[in-house]
């Protein structure tokens, strides 16, 4: 069967009534969770996790996959009218989006957000059913020498190349490696990091980790950081319905976002600060109207980011589903959600799990639809939910925090570890180390010294084999260009600039 | 991608940036002191459950050593940041809502900590109005509970139902009293 055959029966398998249940639950879920600041989809889609004790796999990654794109599409709700973004990713649609709603075109700037989401979104689901099969083929090239270089490489982006600084980045994934690391060896069954305690031969579970990081450091960061500024919702104002020169002015950007984003989520570096960043820089310099950006709000500043945003969610996907790889927190933690169905993804999952991967990739067209009639016409709903006030938002979270927890082995322990965690999650937020690595290193870690361990046996304990086989020296070689690159570029440019005057602090 | 680090003023020792090069460097020592605890079966002396452990320890030393050197540097944080004091009375009450959590779940249940929590947390993040907000946590940890929890199939706390409702009408008669 061709990629067609394989995408209508996906239609067939999420077409079903309950399977539409599950992608609409999900959606609108998602979209809540994107609008409220201090939620996110990693957060959520952990909390979630024991659904998959329920239900059959194909309706709980419906239901995430939901919320995985509807957070993105609620989180440019929350920057354009709070200027609070709700995601890293939607940080640039502020930065226009904002202004827009500030003049009084919010309506526009939700309608080019939304719509331009609803084009990449779908022009990058389309990337991912046509580029898996092909990935695929590449993929059953690799041994586990180059599974494990490949993994360097993911390594080194996600923590060392994306970020404000390699060195934070890193720590935070090597820390990662070791909540990952605790329990029992799964190839020799020796119980390693329990420091003696019996509670930990299970090892700690990424629903401890994703909690404790992302809802109760993030509650104590806000609650240390109180007085630091007010959040001003700005009243939508103005018709949702874009004007004829707005549509003019948001499809190219739409296109333009969505070539961006989809190739850089697709490649093992994910992220999608980088393309909207990159997006934003495009617009601004292809604009007519340059005078609009940072001052009213320039609509292609929205459109294009938010296209690239979303296609870029999507193209994460495709390392994920096809090589077992996730690039982002959330893509760690779906991950993780496979392993809890016993499903393992590779290249052999489009074949072994089609129901699952093609009803998947179906449905996420599917939630774009179901996603743009939610996010325009009901937007009022969401502008509603802006209004609950900080206190019970962030109070709340810890009541569903705490049942995620509690509730995973009623163990105290559990929480003690989670406020640890916690209490990690603010320091890290307060000094500047990102979270994200911590989930992709305790998922993907382990991952890589089963890779690693097999290539070593398979190569009778002989070091060279990860840089004797070429594809693994040339992932090798682009993890360490990656690393250093940045710091000899930035090494030369302060040269040519400033003379070589010593610059300190660049860790 | 940020310049933000290279804005940093004269090389200043930097004291919290200092305390966390440090305690990575002491996570690293715990790593070796555990890593050197695994007990390795002979038969997998080549590539054993210990290597990977003794290449994180190895990244964790060099990475702690390049935060210290950073923090002797006059440390990494952005000026907005290092200006803003800490609302240390609002993240109190936070904690203390998270303490009385742990220590309350298993004598009174789920929900009767989670009211308590709740309204804690509530008056840490500003809100004056303990009673409205004790009424919102008990619909909320009830809705979570009946709701999430149940549609997901995780049992909270001793669990059954009565004892939910034995929770809730103490923390009623608490509500009453205070």
């Amino acid at each position: 069967m061709d990629t067609l055959g394989y995408l209508a029966h996906g239609f067939a398998v999420a077409f079903t009534p309950t399977n539409l249940l599950w992608c609409l639950l999900g959606t609108t879920l998602g979209t809540a969770i994107g609008v409220l600041p201090g939620l996110g989809p990693a957060l959520t889609i952990a909390l979630l996790l024991p659904i998959t004790y329920q239900v059959a796999p194909e309706a709980s990654f419906i239901l995430f996959a939901g919320i995985y794109y509807g957070a993105m599409y609620g989180g440019s709700t929350t920057s354009i009218l709070l200027n609070t973004p709700g995601e890293s990713a939607t940080i640039v649609t502020a930065l226009e989006g904002n202004r827009m709603a500030r003049s009084g075109r919010g309506g526009a700037a939700l309608a080019t957000s939304a719509i331009g989401s609803f084009v990449a979104g779908t022009i990058g689901t389309l990337g991912v059913a046509f580029l898996a099969p092909i990935v695929v083929k590449l993929a059953l090239a690799f041994g586990p020498a180059e599974y494990f270089s490949l993994m360097v490489l993911a390594f080194i982006t996600v923590s060392a190349v994306l970020g404000s600084s390699s060195v934070r980045g890193l720590t935070s994934l090597f820390v990662g490696f070791v909540i990952g690391m605790i329990g029992v060896d799964l190839q020799t069954g020796q119980p390693r990091f329990t420091f003696g305690m019996g509670e930990l031969l299970d090892g700690v579970d990424v629903i401890i980790v994703a909690v404790g990081l992302f809802a109760v450091g993030e509650t104590l960061y806000v609650a240390s950081r109180r007085y630091a500024g007010k959040d001003e919702i700005v009243p939508l104002r103005g018709s949702l319905y874009m004007t004829a020169s707005e549509w003019a002015r948001s499809w190219k950007p739409w296109l333009r976002g969505a070539a961006i984003g989809f190739p850089i989520g697709a490649l093992p570096a994910g992220g999608a600060e980088i393309p909207t960043f990159l997006s934003y820089a495009i617009e601004k310099k292809l604009s007519k109207h340059k005078e609009e950006f940072g001052t009213v709000g320039a609509i292609e500043g929205v459109a294009g980011p938010e296209a690239a945003n979303n296609a870029s969610a999507a193209g994460v996907l495709v390392p994920m589903l096809t090589l077992g790889l996730p690039t982002s927190a959330t893509a760690a933690i779906m991950l993780s959600a496979f392993q809890s169905y016993g499903i393992n993804p590779g290249p052999l999952l489009l074949t072994t799990q089609a129901n699952l991967v093609w009803g998947l990739i179906a449905s996420l067209f599917i939630a774009n639809v179901i996603l743009v009639i939610l996010n325009l016409p009901l937007i009022g709903l969401w502008v509603r939910l802006l209004k609950i006030p900080a206190p019970q938002l962030y109070a709340g979270i810890l009541v569903f925090a705490t049942v995620g927890t509690y509730g995973i082995s009623q163990s105290p322990i559990d929480l003690i570890i989670l406020y640890l965690l916690g209490a990690a999650g603010f320091l890290m937020r307060r000094f500047d180390f990102p979270t994200a690595p911590v989930i992709i290193g305790m998922i993907l870690g382990p991952l890589a010294e089963t890779q690693f361990r097999r290539a070593m046996t398979i190569a009778n304990g002989d070091w060279t084999v990860f840089y004797r086989h070429p594809l693994s020296l040339t992932l090798l070689t682009l993890a360490f260009i990656g690393l250093v690159g940045p710091h000899i570029w930035a090494w030369i440019e302060r040269r040519r600039t400033r003379g070589p005057e010593h610059v300190p602090g660049d860790a | 991608m940020s310049t933000s680090d290279q804005q940093a003023s004269p090389p200043r020792l930097a004291i919290p940036e200092l305390l966390i090069g440090v305690g990575l460097l002491a996570c690293a020592g715990a790593v070796a002191w555990q890593t050197l605890a695994i007990p390795v079966s002979p038969l997998y002396s080549k590539v054993g459950p210990k290597v990977f452990p003794y290449m994180t320890m190895a990244g964790m030393v060099i990475l702690s050593l390049l935060l210290i050197v950073a923090a002797l540097r006059g440390g990494w944080q952005p000026d907005e940041e290092k200006e803003t004091p800490t609302d240390w009375k609002a993240m109190g009450f936070v904690v203390a809502g998270l303490v009385a959590n742990l220590v309350l779940i298993q004598p009174l249940g789920f929900t009767a900590a989670s009211v308590i929590m709740f309204v804690l947390v509530c008056f840490g993040f500003g809100s004056r109005h303990p009673l409205r907000d004790a009424l919102l946590g008990l619909i909320l940890a009830l809705a979570a509970y009946f709701g999430f929890a149940r549609a997901l199939g995780v049992n909270i706390g001793a669990g059954l139902i009565e004892n939910q409702l034995n929770a809730l009408i103490s923390a009623l008669v608490g509500i009453g009293r205070g």
